[in-house]
């Protein structure tokens, strides 16, 4: 387990590596860090001179081993935008997202486990062919399209909830703004997270009914029906246990890629989070804080990954074994 | 060809086909669809690229059956005065060849790095640890980044000039490990078979051995994920126009027409985001029916869900 451990954390590491020399390059090639200093009024030779004092004459590799250690001490660069350091930035955006993204996986694993499992269970029944049905034209549907819907019926028809904005905020722990604690800030949390969830919940409902319904068909559940149990023991302790290893990795991974379906809901919403922040980075051209969102996010990605990936070599073993050779 | 259609009559194929109702009804809307986007010069009403048939008075009109629609254009106006109906197939006909042109795209790089990767050892490592770092991340996030990064070198306005083979090289380069995963698979199990040891033994080329006899044995999987990545371009393609780095305004595809709708959504003009929203789902819709069907007729085993 140790060495499987370090293999996946260096593996990671050389991910991080690539991700932020694709950032760097990208930032070295269309930033322009002396504009975001001192804007366009800078004669030519003034622009040179602090071309030099700031090292932007080095070749590239010099450069891109500074940009490395700087940004291990996390400093990325300013914004050109906010006139702020990115890390700032990004952090007082993440909550929002972070929150986000928890809201709607918690719909995501509340629904999709009991839907799931029911169609698994009564494959041929009226409401499991629903589910499927209901669930093929969700996969179908761009996470905008559902987001666009959800507000006409209910901002701009019923009028029931808001339908942009986080609302009212608590500050916890000094930087962390909440929307979960007041009532204001929770109905406006409610679109934006079920609109979210839309696109894996699908998924989820498909994943655990394949998986649960190929577990029905193993020797032990045979066996365990033969031994007269209970049909709810069997159901849910002995054959969803053994459902569960899969849809943990592969749910795992899906819940990181969430983020990465952020960057439209919040456009849709404009909800103040890292993913509207990246889109007007683009159209500002604010080169840096773009860069730093990338590596940010692709960040959150290899932890994520390598967590599970970790935690699926910890529950089965021949994963670690076979990686071994 | 009278003999290949005889031959097809009497089919498993066929056979199965015409005994699911599902798949015979979402290939025939899927047949509708992409004749009536392909045609779309010939049926439509108006003419949305000619700025000179198009009159602002026009414009956000309602549908035909509300008080105040005009019996001229059939399912309302947009925000410029083009009549939805014919946008639409315009629209539409962008999306499909953006989707089609992207997978074809996928295909292609896919294809090479999976026939590399499985046949030659010392490249395999490496090209799938890009395949799987790539994958990791989802699609999107892939074209969104590329997208971004083009519209910063080409600059706003050029972006919008060459949007279409841009959007094509963008979704082509996010989803191709799809198809290098694919492939990789059967060229494992196929570089085992006796045939393959037989043409090596011949002294064929390597080049010739993967092209040839390789490459036709691994079609077959590489058809059935090919129709659900036409769906799933067409959704790229979508996000991307809907977060302003897809089709421009003035060439909308279906995506950049429900962003242009949403903004006159909370004034009430709905069908401007709705018509397209519908059309779009259920052209998304009957190519994954379809690509379910295909892929249970094929490989049952293939894929699991």
């Amino acid at each position: 387990m140790f060495a499987f451990t370090v293999r996946r954390v260096a593996q990671a590491v050389l991910v991080m590596l690539i991700i932020s020399l694709i950032g760097f390059s990208i930032k070295h090639n269309f930033g322009d860090p002396v504009r975001e200093l001192v804007g366009e009024r800078v004669t030519p030779q003034e622009r040179q001179q602090i071309r030099d004092q700031l090292g932007l004459n080095d070749p590239f590799m010099v450069q891109y081993g500074r940009f490395l250690k700087s940004a291990v001490h996390g400093d990325l660069g300013r914004s050109f935008f906010f006139k702020k350091p990115v890390t700032e930035v990004i952090l007082a955006k993440a909550p929002a997202t972070l929150e986000l993204v928890f809201c709607a996986s918690l719909i995501v694993i509340l629904l999709s486990v009991p839907l799931g499992i029911y169609s698994a269970i009564h494959p041929r029944r009226l409401l499991s062919r629903l589910i499927m049905g209901v669930s093929i034209v969700g996969v179908s549907m761009p996470v905008f399209l559902t987001a666009i819907l959800l507000i006409y019926i209910f901002s701009v028809e019923l009028g029931w909830l808001p339908s942009f904005g986080r609302g009212e905020t608590v500050q916890l722990f000094g930087f962390w703004d909440s929307g979960l604690l007041t009532r204001d800030g929770l109905r406006h949390l409610l679109m934006p997270s079920v609109a979210l969830s839309s696109i894996m919940l699908p998924l989820f409902i498909r994943l655990i009914r394949s998986e649960m319904m190929e577990v029905l068909e193993t020797e032990y559940v045979k066996f365990a029906w033969a031994k007269g149990l209970r049909p709810r023991r069997v159901w849910y302790v002995h054959a969803f246990k053994n459902t569960l290893l899969p849809v943990i990795t592969v749910g795992g991974v899906q819940l990181g890629i969430m983020v990465a379906f952020t960057i439209l809901t919040e456009t849709v919403f404009q909800w103040q989070g890292m993913g509207s922040m990246f889109i007007e980075s683009v159209e500002r051209a604010d080169t840096a804080l773009m860069v730093s969102y990338i590596v940010v996010v692709g960040f959150i990605f290899v932890v994520v990954n390598t967590l599970v990936d970790l935690i699926y070599g910890l529950v089965n073993p021949t994963v670690r074994i076979a990686g071994r050779k | 060809m009278i003999n290949f259609l005889r031959r097809l009559r009497s089919s498993d194929f066929s056979y199965y086909f015409f005994r699911d109702p599902i798949a015979l009804v979402s290939f025939a809307v899927l047949l509708v669809l992409v004749v009536a986007a392909f045609s779309a010069p010939l049926i439509a009403p108006h003419n949305p690229y000619d700025p000179t048939t198009i009159d602002i008075m026009d414009s956000e009109l309602p549908p035909a059956w509300a008080a105040e629609g005009s019996r001229n254009f059939l399912l309302g106006t947009d925000d410029m005065g083009r009549g939805m109906f014919s946008t639409m197939l315009y629209g539409m006909r962008i999306s499909i060849i953006i989707g089609l042109g992207a997978v074809l795209l996928q295909a292609m790089i896919g294809i090479v790095v999976g026939l590399l990767s499985g046949y030659i050892k010392r490249l395999d490592s490496i090209l799938m640890r890009i395949a799987d770092v790539q994958l990791s991340f989802s699609t999107y996030m892939i074209a969104i980044f590329i997208g971004a990064t083009f519209q910063m070198v080409f600059g706003v306005a050029n972006y919008e000039k060459i949007a279409a083979p841009l959007l094509i090289l963008i979704i082509g380069l996010a989803e191709w490990p799809q198809y290098a995963r694919t492939v990789r698979a059967s060229v494992l199990a196929e570089r085992q078979k006796e045939y393959i040891e037989a043409a090596r033994v011949i002294g064929l080329s390597k080049v010739r051995i993967m092209w040839r006899h390789i490459l036709p044995n691994t079609l077959s999987p590489v058809l059935v994920i090919s129709t659900v990545q036409v769906a799933n371009a067409i959704m790229s393609e979508a996000a991307l126009s809907f977060l302003g780095l897809g089709m421009p305004q003035n060439k909308p595809s279906l995506g950049s027409l429900i962003t242009s709708g949403f903004e006159y959504i909370f004034s009430g003009s709905w069908w401007i985001t709705i018509f397209p929203g519908i059309l779009l789902v259920t052209l998304i819709l009957v190519i994954n029916l379809l690509g379910d069907w295909v892929r249970d007729y094929l490989n049952p085993k293939l894929y699991k869900g």
